[in-house]
Order: C-alpha cells, then structure tokens, then sequence
C-alpha cells in the first residue's frame, strides 16, 4: 500500500507493527515537500530535525515504549502557532526570523503525542484574508489548479494535505479560515467550539473568534488529531472545561434518524449553481443514510459579515498593538520613541492588515463606539440566537462552504469588501461559537472541488464528524491528491 | 458612509501607523465601501438585546497564586531588536 493512501489509523498500526518506520514516513513526506513545494509555495519553514526526530521515535518503539497512537505520524503547522525550534511569522514581515521563546499548548501536546513536525505553513498575513494572497513570503497556489487560490487564511495547511505533502495539519479558523481553504482544496477542515483547543501560543488575531483545528482526508483522521490537542489548559482562560476523550469513538457511521437543518438563507442569491447542486445531492446522500433534512430559518444570517468585521477588526486592533518594534520582530530605525512605533508598523504590516487595524480602531474610537462596536455585539446576540432556536430543532445545519469554488490570483484581491463575502457562509459560526466542519461533497465542470458544511452545537464535534464519516464512506467522493501530485 | 481624510489620518495617529497622502485617499475610500456595507445594521432593532463579548459562561477564571518559574531574561531578550543591562532598548522618549 502506497503511503499516500494511508490513513492515520493504517499508519498507527503498522508503525505499532513494525511494518512501517517513522523515518520512512517522515523521509516519505519530506520527499514529496523537496519535489512539490516549489510549485504549491505551502511551506515557510522546514523542520530540519524532523527526521533526527522520527529515528528518536522508532528507537523508543524498539525499546517497547507504549507510544501514543500519533507517535512517529508527520504533521504541519500554520505559522502562527509558536515553537521554539522553528520560526513563526504569521506571514508577516514585523515577525520575520521571530523565533518564539516558548511553544503553544498544541505544540506541546503534539509533542507529547511523539508527532513529527515537518514545518510551518504559509497563511494569509496574521490570518487576514481568505485567499493567501496577503502573505508577505509566499502566495500557496491551489493543487488543483495552480492559477487559483487555495482559499485562506489557513491555505498552505490545507493546499499541503490536499497535495499530500503532509498527512495532517494544524490551521485555524476566525471566519472561516479551516472551513474555507479546505472546501477549495477537497479535503476535510474542522474548527472545534470555541474554547475546546488551547489558543496559548495562537497568536492572536480575534480573540473571542480564534479556534485552533485541523486538516485531514477523512473526518477520521481529524478525530484523531482533535482527540490528541483538545482539552483544558490552565494557561488559556479561555478554555472550555472540556474533559480529554476519543473522539473517533463517535464515529460509529449511523446517523439515522438524525434531523439535519437546512437553512433557506444560505442558500440564497450569491451562491453558484454548481455549487449549489452539490450541496444539494450531498443533503440527498446524507437522507439515503436515514438523516431527516427540515427546512429552518436564521434570519439574521444577511447581518454576520458587517458583525464579523466590526468585531474582529476592534479586537485585532487591540491585540496588533504589541507589535511596535520593542520587545520582538521588525524595528524601523528612528529618531524618537513614536517615530520608531509608527515607522515599523507601517513598514512591518502589509495593506490588509493595515486596513483592518484602522478600520478596528474606527469602530473602537471615541464617539462610534455605541453605534458601531456595541451595535454589533448585540447582533451577534441575535445570530446566537438563532442558531440556538435551529438547535432546539436539529441536531446540525448543512450549508455550502463557500459561494463558490476556488477563484483566480487578483479575481477578489483589488476589492476587499468582495473578499469578505466570501466568507458568508462560515463567518456566522465564529459568532455563535459553535462546532463546524466542511467536506467535500464533488467537483465542478472545472474539476474544481465544492465542499458541503456541517455545523454543529457547542462540543458536539464528535456529532458532526460522524455525520462527515457516514457522509464520506457512502459518497465515495474522492480525497485523492489531484493530478500532477501523484507520482 | 463617508470617511474624509481627516478621519483617516486621525484614526491612523491612533493606530500608530503612518500614511502618506496616497494612501489617505485610497483608504478613505475602501473603509467608506466597508463602512457602507456595515450600515446594513442599521435596519436592526436592538432595543434590550443584551451585547454578546464571550459565548462560553467562564466568569472570572483565575489560577492559585502560586509561584512558577517563568521564561527568564534571557530568553525574554532573546528577540529584542535592541537590549542593554537586561532590558529592552527604545529611541530617546523625552527630547
């Protein structure tokens, strides 16, 4: 069996049986980012201890060390999780060669797992954008088309699995950020409820908004990952009281008799057919499966996108504000102490997130306040709401991911309020907190693929998963690399 | 929404961030689009809706008060882009 069509739980137990090594993966994997990143532009940095790493691995299992189930498994990261072997830049030039003096919770936790890193992914700047086109380094191209985008903020970690540069990988979702780049690539992207994956070490874009989650093939495979970095962690007090479990045991593949909610609102003016039609035959497949699809409404959709870049933009200018050429990162020379503060952020940031600072700190000052920043925090009450009222109805809402399939380098990038509504269909989610996840549910005439969104109730991604599970053994649609990667 | 100029360098004095006049205009315009796009809800009645900061109910989390050890000042300078005498350095603030 060729690697690259293993799953995690074959890779599990033939490094468990000796059939496999970590260093073979992880020179499997290695392999594949020397020969294919040149065109997909998914990797920043390369971890050049992986290997070394991975013979540490297989040597403690020669031992008969009990290793979890990831140990030896290769894994990427976007590159706003920190870790102190590797630098982490947020695509950013005010943190370029920022090396972190401490790792992120997740980092530490892979760690523990005896995952192999094998580098830090491109992103959007600070996770700023839903295309990678406002990296300062490198813009990821989208394997299945290299003059499309791979979506973003999180578009290396999704085009890197997509391309199977890597099994697995690390991203994180403010707006949409997993759930879109992994519909434009065909593979599955989760975000876990707010609070349920340690955001320590996250550098901050949103704070009320940010959940860490992953890229993967299957839903299983991100069941497993999610099980080996959920949980509790006293150094984010943010995070959810939710106690370390399995969540593959959820997936049990029967979903009958599961009601499933299909909004009307997102289905409206703006989203492609093609699209559209997918989305649909994928609600059709999930009713085969016995889940029982009932029309609901959520009213308050048309409002989340103005919600969303009031709220985000005020909390990304507050959490922005460290960076001011002091203690890290990019410093302009200057005279004076404001000079410097304001000759390196503007020679550090790039126009997106220039943008967004300035349009946050609009919304903050004196004098909008109310009308703007209050206003939306109130409406955000009313989109809670209304995925509160859907629940008590159904056990999870399925929706398209985005309005349309991949789309070209420059197509959105000249006008930024087009590039926010690419976003109208993940961003809701953020606001409510919720669980969500996108699949891929077909390809357009392009041979581009369409993901299908699966959202969910406060920590039930064990529900949701299962959903994506029975969805992905029954539909057959492919998760294969696209052409051109397959060698 | 119309954002002048003026509001634009005001909110980028705030910001600290620098513009020169080329930029001032473009941004007044993008932010004005967006802003426009925002009064959208406007259209909305929230009279005794309650604001919405946090979705999970955590009230107050706080750890035992006790000593651990922390990064050290080495490492906490390890990327200053100017130190001396174990602190970080910063251009002249009083002229």
């Amino acid at each position: 069996m060729s690697i690259l069509s293993m799953t995690l739980k074959e890779m599990s137990t033939a490094l468990k049986d000796k059939k496999l090594s970590s260093k073979e993966l992880v020179s499997f994997y290695s392999d594949r980012i020397q020969k294919y990143d040149g065109d997909l532009q998914a990797f920043l940095h390369i971890n050049e201890n992986a290997l070394k790493q991975a013979e540490e691995i297989d040597a403690r299992r020669a031992k008969g060390e009990n290793l979890p189930a990831l140990a030896g498994i290769p894994i990427a990261l976007k590159d706003l999780i920190v870790t102190d072997d590797m630098p982490t830049t947020c695509s950013s030039r005010i943190l370029k060669n920022f090396r972190a003096p401490y790792n992120a919770t997740v980092t530490e936790l892979l760690r523990k797992e005896g995952m192999v890193v094998l580098g830090k992914l491109s992103m959007d700047e600070f996770a700023m954008g839903s295309s990678n086109e406002t990296s300062y380094y490198k813009q990821t191209r989208n394997p299945w088309d290299l003059s499309r985008v791979p979506g973003g903020s999180s578009g290396g970690s999704a085009a890197s699995v997509a391309a199977g540069l890597t099994p697995v990988s690390l991203g994180s979702d403010t707006g949409g950020s997993i759930r879109q780049p992994a519909s434009l690539c065909g593979i599955v992207g989760l975000k876990p409820t707010y609070g349920t994956v340690s955001r320590f070490g996250l550098i901050a874009f949103a704070s009320s908004l940010d959940q860490i989650g992953t890229f993967s093939r299957s839903a299983e495979d991100g069941a497993m990952v999610l099980s080996a970095i959920a949980g509790h962690d006293p150094k984010d007090s943010t995070s959810a009281p939710v106690a370390k479990k399995d969540y593959t045991l959820d997936l049990t593949g029967y979903v009958k008799g599961l009601k499933i909610g299909i909004p009307t609102e997102f289905f409206a003016e703006g989203l492609d057919p093609v699209v559209k039609a997918r989305v649909e035959a994928g609600i059709a497949k999930l009713r085969e499966l016995g889940c029982e699809p009932v029309e609901i409404s959520m009213p308050h959709t048309d409002y989340a996108v103005s919600v969303y870049y009031i709220i985000a933009t005020a909390e990304a200018s507050s959490n922005l504000a460290r960076f001011d050429g002091v203690k890290y990162g990019y410093r302009a020379e200057s005279e004076n102490l404001y000079d410097m503060y304001t000759a390196t952020r503007s020679e550090g940031f790039g126009a997106e997130v220039k943008r967004r600072i300035m349009l946050g700190t609009y919304v903050l000052s004196a004098g909008y306040y109310d009308a703007y920043y209050i206003k939306a925090q109130k409406v955000r009450t009313l989109i809670k709401q209304d995925f509160e009222k859907a629940f008590e109805k159904v056990d999870a809402i399925i929706c398209p991911t985005s309005p349309s399939t991949a789309f070209k380098f420059g197509e959105k990038s000249s006008n930024p309020l087009e590039m926010y509504l690419s976003d109208i269909y993940t961003i809701s989610l953020n606001l409510y907190g919720g669980c969500g996840l996108s699949v891929p549910c077909g390809f357009d005439g392009k041979g581009l693929p369409v993901g299908m969104q699966i959202l969910g109730k406060y920590f039930e991604e064990g529900k949701i998963m299962n959903i994506a599970h029975a969805f992905q053994q029954a539909s057959g649609v492919s998760t294969d690399v696209p052409e051109g990667f397959k060698e | 929404m119309s954002i002048t100029d003026k509001d634009v360098r005001h909110i980028a004095k705030l910001a600290r961030l620098k513009v020169d006049d080329a930029e001032v205009e473009k941004l007044a315009d993008e932010l004005g689009s967006i802003l426009g796009y925002i009064k959208k809800l406007e259209e909305l009645d929230v009279a005794g809706v309650e604001p919405t900061s946090h979705v999970l109910d955590l009230y107050s989390v706080t750890r035992a008060d006790e000593a651990r050890p922390s990064l050290g000042t080495e490492r906490a300078l390890a990327n200053a882009p100017e130190a001396e005498h174990g602190h970080f350095k910063v251009p002249r603030v009083i002229e």
